[in-house]
């Protein structure tokens, strides 16, 4: 088995390889097949994989040595453990559905940018594997930027679109602002411990001082900060929606931006070690999940709704990680992973049907013409809202239940968040699907399902995100429906599956008893104010009428994202602009190209008076000539030393 | 015979042919006026040369020393016969081109 490592990164870069340079001769049918087939022989080997990691553990593939130089080793290696076999099959399942869905989604587009727009998708999938399937930290590095790359040439695919364009650029640089912090963490690690390989780092924590630790991990959560849109660095993420929706879907949604959780959920042993970190990391958490939930209120693009929503979940994810919940962020990631790309899909099928059309407010009554993506779509916004017991419940119940034992105040403000989540979810469904068509005569009369190879990834996606939850059931409510007592502590399967991973840091933690009876009540208040707000939500916005008021006060500050953007480009973007501005007509106009041209223009003066010298009079030359011999020789006589100058000089 | 006298002799002769070069137009008194340099220079050296093997005579009844700067004296006699005929050819040449034989028509390189 342990030969087979090196296939699940492989075939997607085959599928890169033959898309991308064979894009002017290849049919769009030919494209799709290899795109997808790729995946999917992809996603067989990471179930093989992932059998053979659940029945005898870890594997650890080396293959050469990637830097060898003095006292550095670091080889190319794959670690396949059971973090990383979880989020292989997420990378590789989800990424087909999205494959076969783009096949369908994209096929207005013209051969040579259809297979484009695969290459790009397959080198995405490669680079997120080497990201989760690395051995050391510089290997996840390579994938970390490889991720970041693809984003920014998806983002920009439509590159003939400036706007998208400047959306791409912004998500590259806000990436490469994270990077940076990344970077200077495994110098750190090189610097203190010569080695990045996990299992060596984590073996020799001991011989770092907790200063250390707290700057790695530090270091390491401003990189996750970049990668998973949190605050101050978001603002990337809901730009980044000018890509193509199966790309949000992808890489905005279920794979990339969760690469920040991964990085922490592996160096978990480290975060444990540094609680000032962790603490930080809990608050910009939640800090970022309530922010963007407010902005996501007032949002009317379909898609910036759902990308505000992902900034929030992620915030989420961050703040179990915070809270030493790490297996609950990893199912956040999980089961998010289905019930974002569900909805993003079904977002897709909307904007297809609607011919791209993204503003909720001339959309309403679809759920007559698109039921399938009706029906999908509202199994997203329950398992997304943590209604019971559908899939989101179970995980971000249990990210809330640790944050409720670490500090009380983080549970209340996190309830608060998961019911403005509920709210934007159902207004947003509310205003696409039900209510009465707002839209144009012409747009109603091309409303339509979308074709199977769209539906059926949404109807899978949606089955996965209806059962997703029970892979992780807490143990109070198994033992409501009466298991035993040796099946409730095995009812969440997860945590017993990514034990190994986590089983360092738990050693360091103690357990804080729950009471079950206080968790359960918790879960039904929390359950019950969700299904209110639903009601509410629902009874607010299904009879939305287009009204042309315009929002005042706290609503239009909300509509334009309390003015972030503005007040980066103010205290940012604008000043680099100046400096830009300034470099490029004083310091490079009169400086640079000043000397150069300086230069020039002496030789030229020079020459243009020597010229003079050159009269053409014989008479002259030969009195020149005469007067210089005659020169030398008064030198020669009157003082030997300028003699002995000239000789040293020539 | 004192050195001086020849070098006062050959000084005087090759600044009457520098003078000459310098300030006639006619091309002939040019040339003849290089002869004079380098028969000034031819002077010194045979002067030199017998200078040097008087004193050298002496304490060697055998010596040859100066006898180089005789040899030397044939080649520039050599050098100034090659270079006669040539600078003589040139002046014909130029003779018939122009009618003159004065250096200042020939201050224009083209045509």
């Amino acid at each position: 088995m342990n030969n087979l490592v090196y296939l699940v990164p492989l075939f997607p870069l085959i599928g890169f390889l033959i898309n991308g340079l064979g894009r002017k001769s290849l049919s769009k049918q030919a494209i799709g097949a290899i795109g997808s087939a790729t995946i999917l022989a992809s996603f067989v080997v990471s179930i093989l994989l992932f059998l053979q990691v659940k029945s005898s553990g870890a594997i650890i593939a080396n293959y050469f040595n990637f830097i060898d130089v003095e006292a550095i080793k670091i080889p190319f290696s794959f670690q396949i453990d059971q973090l990383s076999s979880l989020f292989l099959l997420i990378i590789t399942g989800i990424g087909f559905l999205i494959h076969l869905y783009s096949t369908a989604y994209m096929n207005d587009e013209e051969a040579p940018h259809f297979a484009r727009y695969f290459a790009y998708l397959n080198l995405f999938v490669f680079s997120m594997l080497l990201l989760v399937m690395g051995g050391n930290y510089v290997i996840m590095f390579i994938g970390w930027e490889g991720v970041g790359l693809c984003s920014y040439l998806l983002i920009g695919f439509w590159f003939k679109n400036d706007a998208y364009n400047y959306a791409a650029k912004k998500a590259f640089i806000m990436n490469r602002i994270g990077d940076l912090g990344f970077l200077l963490a495994i110098f750190w690690l090189i610097n203190k411990l010569g080695t990045v390989t996990y299992g060596d780092v984590f073996a020799n924590v001991g011989k770092l001082t907790p200063q250390d630790i707290t700057i790695i991990t530090a270091l390491l959560f401003v990189g996750a900060m970049g990668k998973s849109a949190q605050l101050p660095l978001y603002t990337w993420l809901p730009d980044a929606m000018a890509g193509p929706t199966p790309v949000s879907a992808l890489i905005h949604a279920a794979t990339m931006v969760t690469a920040g959780i991964y990085m922490v959920a592996r160096t978990n042993l480290l975060y444990t070690l540094a609680p000032a970190t962790q603490g930080f990391i809990a608050i910009i958490g939640l800090a970022t999940a309530l922010f963007a939930a407010t902005i996501a209120l007032k949002q009317n693009d379909i898609k910036k709704v759902l990308a505000y929503s992902t900034v929030s979940q992620l915030g989420y994810m961050f703040l179990g990680l915070g809270v030493g919940a790490y297996t609950g962020a990893v199912f956040h990631v999980m089961t998010h992973a289905f019930f974002k790309a569900l909805l993003f899909l079904g977002a897709g099928s909307v904007i297809h049907a609607m011919h791209h059309e993204q503003d909720i407010r001339k959309m309403g009554g679809l759920n007559k013409y698109l039921p399938i993506t009706n029906i999908t779509f509202l199994l997203g916004c329950l398992a997304i809202a943590g209604v019971p017991p559908f899939s989101g419940f179970f995980s971000k119940d249990e990210i809330l239940a640790a944050a409720y034992l670490k500090n009380p105040i983080l549970y209340y403000l996190g309830v608060v968040g998961a019911l403005m989540t509920t709210f934007y979810m159902f207004r947003l469904y509310a205003m696409t699907f039900q209510g009465k068509f707002r839209g144009t005569h012409e747009q109603e009369h091309h409303l339509h399902e979308s074709p199977s190879a769209m539906t059926i990834p949404l109807i899978v996606l949606a089955i996965l995100a209806v059962i997703g939850g029970f892979f992780g059931v807490p143990e109070v409510i198994a033992h409501l429906f009466g298991a035993s007592e040796v099946a409730a502590k095995q009812s969440h399967w997860l945590e017993g599956y990514l034990a190994p991973v986590f089983a360092a840091s738990k050693a360091l933690t103690t357990e804080t008893p729950t009471n079950s009876s206080s968790e359960l009540m918790m879960m039904g208040v929390v359950t019950g104010l969700v299904l209110v707000t639903i009601a509410f939500t629902w009874n607010k916005f299904s009879k939305y009428e287009s009204t042309n008021a315009e929002e005042t006060g706290l609503g239009k500050v909300l509509e334009n994202k309390w003015y972030i953007d503005e007040l980066y480009n103010a205290i940012i973007v604008n000043p680099l602009d100046a400096l830009a501005m300034f470099l490029k007509n004083v310091v490079e106009k009169s400086g640079i190209d000043g000397l150069v041209n300086g230069v020039g223009n002496f030789v030229n003066y020079s020459s243009r008076q020597l010229r003079l010298i050159q009269s053409g009079q014989v008479g002259a030359y030969i009195l020149m000539m005469v007067l210089s011999m005659l020169g030398i020789l008064l030198l020669w006589i009157n003082d030997g030393t300028i003699v002995n100058f000239l000789h040293k000089l020539f | 015979m004192p050195i001086q006298y020849y070098i006062y002799l050959a000084l005087s002769l090759f600044s009457i042919g520098v003078v000459g070069v310098l300030t006639r137009r006619n091309a002939i008194i040019i040339f003849m006026c290089i002869e004079l340099m380098l028969n000034a220079t031819n002077l010194l050296l045979v002067a030199f040369s017998k200078m040097h093997y008087a004193a050298a005579l002496t304490s060697n009844a055998a010596t040859q020393v100066g006898i180089d700067g005789q040899l030397f004296v044939f080649f520039i006699m050599v050098v100034a016969a090659a270079e006669v005929s040539v600078g003589l050819a040139i002046i014909v040449m130029m003779y018939r081109n122009t009618h003159s034989v004065d250096i200042n028509f020939l201050n224009r390189l083209k045509n």
